[in-house]
């Protein structure tokens, strides 16, 4: 029993430890953004690994959700009466929640891990040791860009993933199921405000994206050098997004709804 | 632990030494690395500091260029305590000096001329008709211009050396550090980087830092060679006078034999008790 609270002590202690250094970490970020704004074509070539490199796996897991959602909902709402409203439902379903939350989560295996297990490798193989040997701060050069990609690919990504969810919720009930085509795009485009609803999502995105990065390069930069080092830093990576990605989401949905 | 600069003594300060490490005091956990190391680097010279692996050869060089903070000691670089720079002045003294890395350490997203070029593109505003014109001339000098369009992986083991080396010297550093530059080189490979040191040494006016174990390799290119042994110097002068050293750690080393001073053995409980005791472990 002793030995069982000992553990769940030292892991509180590990989590708090780790969410302080990632914060410190945050701030040197953010104090260093003057130099790497400086120098957008760094930027530019990180949008594009962790964003353009994304689109396939993005598109596709939202044409997918979104097909799944319509057929779902088609069979719930069919037993009220109310299949036309079946664009409203997976277009809210996706823009305000499902678009953010699954691209971060997908976003952290495969723009995340990329991230961390270079800059973690980069340690292990002495080139970030090269570059202060060099006089170049490794922070302002290689992971203040990698930050700033993975926060701007981020909202991209996640409107690419709900737009590709409301082409496969129409493939769905229109193409498939054969609900009203007029009324499945007439009911979202009254129901859906950009305002409201899609700015939501684009906030929500934009905050998972600085967890889903600030995590993925703190990780690779404080990994142990070696290969196995590495290898747990990714893990590590890949669920601390995770959690922080569902956990925010709560945070986020309460704050932008107004209610705690 | 707070570093105390010891006093340095003004002969230490001679100008033809641009390096001068005195009273050097460095532990990692309860391990003793250094025990009060004194270090003379003579100006334009070919440096050699050798010693058997795990004497901290490595950190020496780490501690040289204010990777790693000692206990207590004094590091002077041109007269300039290493110990006490502040972040801006280490990156102002390591933008006068160069590092070779064991393994290159090359950036493995950039190929061999952006990685050559790296220090100018961060460093200068020179035009690109320059920077290609530095970056081709340094990598002539290591015999690899033909290799500018490669990525790192399609090097070998030795080529990567050579492309770091041209790295390392296309801001005309005044002083260059290698680490073990030899380890896991062919005896071609090895012949071209004991030569390029020497050559490079002497042509570009530099002041060169050997860290390694080979004794053969670096005693045809050190003008002053220093034996480290149990955190202390044990031995130094001209490669000839380590060989004709009689101490019986030089000795060993020297003539790499296996036992002697440095044991075969790590330390370790009796033998035969510990393989009776098995059953208690």
């Amino acid at each position: 029993m002793q030995r069982l609270l000992l553990d769940i002590g030292y892991t509180i202690r590990g989590f708090l430890e780790t969410f302080g250094s990632s914060q410190l970490f945050l701030v040197r970020i953010i104090l260093d953004l003057p130099y790497a704004l400086k120098r957008p074509s760094l930027i530019v070539k990180q949008v594009y690994n962790a964003g353009v490199q994304s689109l396939v796996i993005i598109m596709l897991s939202g044409l997918f959700v979104g097909m799944v959602l319509a057929l779902q909902g088609y069979n719930t709402l069919t037993r009220f009466g109310a299949a036309d409203t079946l664009g409203v439902v997976a277009a809210l379903a996706l823009v305000r929640e499902l678009g953010p939350v699954v691209t971060a989560l997908l976003f952290a295996g495969r723009a995340g891990t990329a991230l961390t297990s270079e800059i973690g490798l980069m340690r292990a193989t002495d080139q970030l040791t090269a570059m202060e040997m060099m006089a170049v701060d490794p922070i302002k050069r290689v992971v203040v860009p990698r930050f700033l990609g993975g926060v701007i690919a981020m909202p991209l990504l996640a409107l690419i993933f709900s737009a590709m969810g409301i082409f496969g919720a129409w493939l769905e009930g229109v193409i498939f199921l054969k609900i009203d085509e007029g009324a499945f795009w007439t009911q979202m485009q009254a129901q859906v405000d950009l305002q409201e609803d899609v700015m939501s999502g684009i906030i929500k995105s934009f905050f998972f994206g600085v967890a889903a990065s600030l995590l993925a390069v703190f990780e690779g930069y404080n990994s142990v050098p070696t290969a196995e080092g590495v290898g747990r830093a990714t893990t590590r990576a890949v669920v601390l997004t995770s959690l922080s990605v569902l956990i925010l989401n709560f945070m986020l949905t309460a704050w932008l709804m107004g209610e705690a | 632990m707070a570093v105390e600069a010891a006093r340095v003594p003004a002969a230490a300060q001679d100008e033809n030494n641009i390096i001068v490490i005195r009273d050097l005091w460095y532990s990692r956990g309860p391990n003793r690395i250094f025990q009060g190391l004194d270090i003379d680097i003579p100006r334009g010279k070919v440096t050699a500091i050798m010693g058997p692996s795990g004497t901290g050869k490595t950190t020496l060089l780490r501690l040289m260029t204010g990777q790693e903070l000692p206990d207590r000691g004094s590091i002077l670089f041109d007269g300039e305590e290493v110990t006490k720079m502040s972040r801006r002045a280490m990156y102002d003294m390591r933008r006068r000096v160069g590092m070779l890395f064991q393994n290159g350490a090359l950036l493995t997203d950039l190929n061999v001329y952006e990685n050559v070029a790296f220090p100018l593109r961060e460093h200068t505003k020179l035009p690109e008709r320059l920077i290609r014109h530095i970056v081709l001339t340094k990598l002539h000098a290591v015999g690899l211009r033909g290799t500018w369009h490669m990525m790192p992986s399609e090097l070998s083991g030795g080529m990567a050396r050579r492309v770091a080396l041209a790295r390392a010297i296309v801001m005309d550093p005044e002083v260059i550090y290698y680490d073990e530059p030899f380890v896991g080189l062919d005896p071609i490979s090895m012949g071209v980087v004991v030569r390029l040191i020497r050559r490079m040494n002497d042509a570009l006016g530099l002041t060169s830092v050997v860290v390694t174990h080979d004794v053969e390799e670096v005693s045809s290119i050190a003008d002053r060679t220093y034996l480290l042994s149990e955190g202390k110097v044990v031995a130094s002068g001209t490669p000839e006078d380590l060989q004709s050293n009689c101490s019986a750690v030089v000795m060993q080393f020297m003539n790499g034999m296996a036992d002697g001073p440095v044991p075969f053995h790590y330390p370790a409980p009796d033998y035969g008790e510990q393989l009776l005791a098995r059953d208690k472990d």
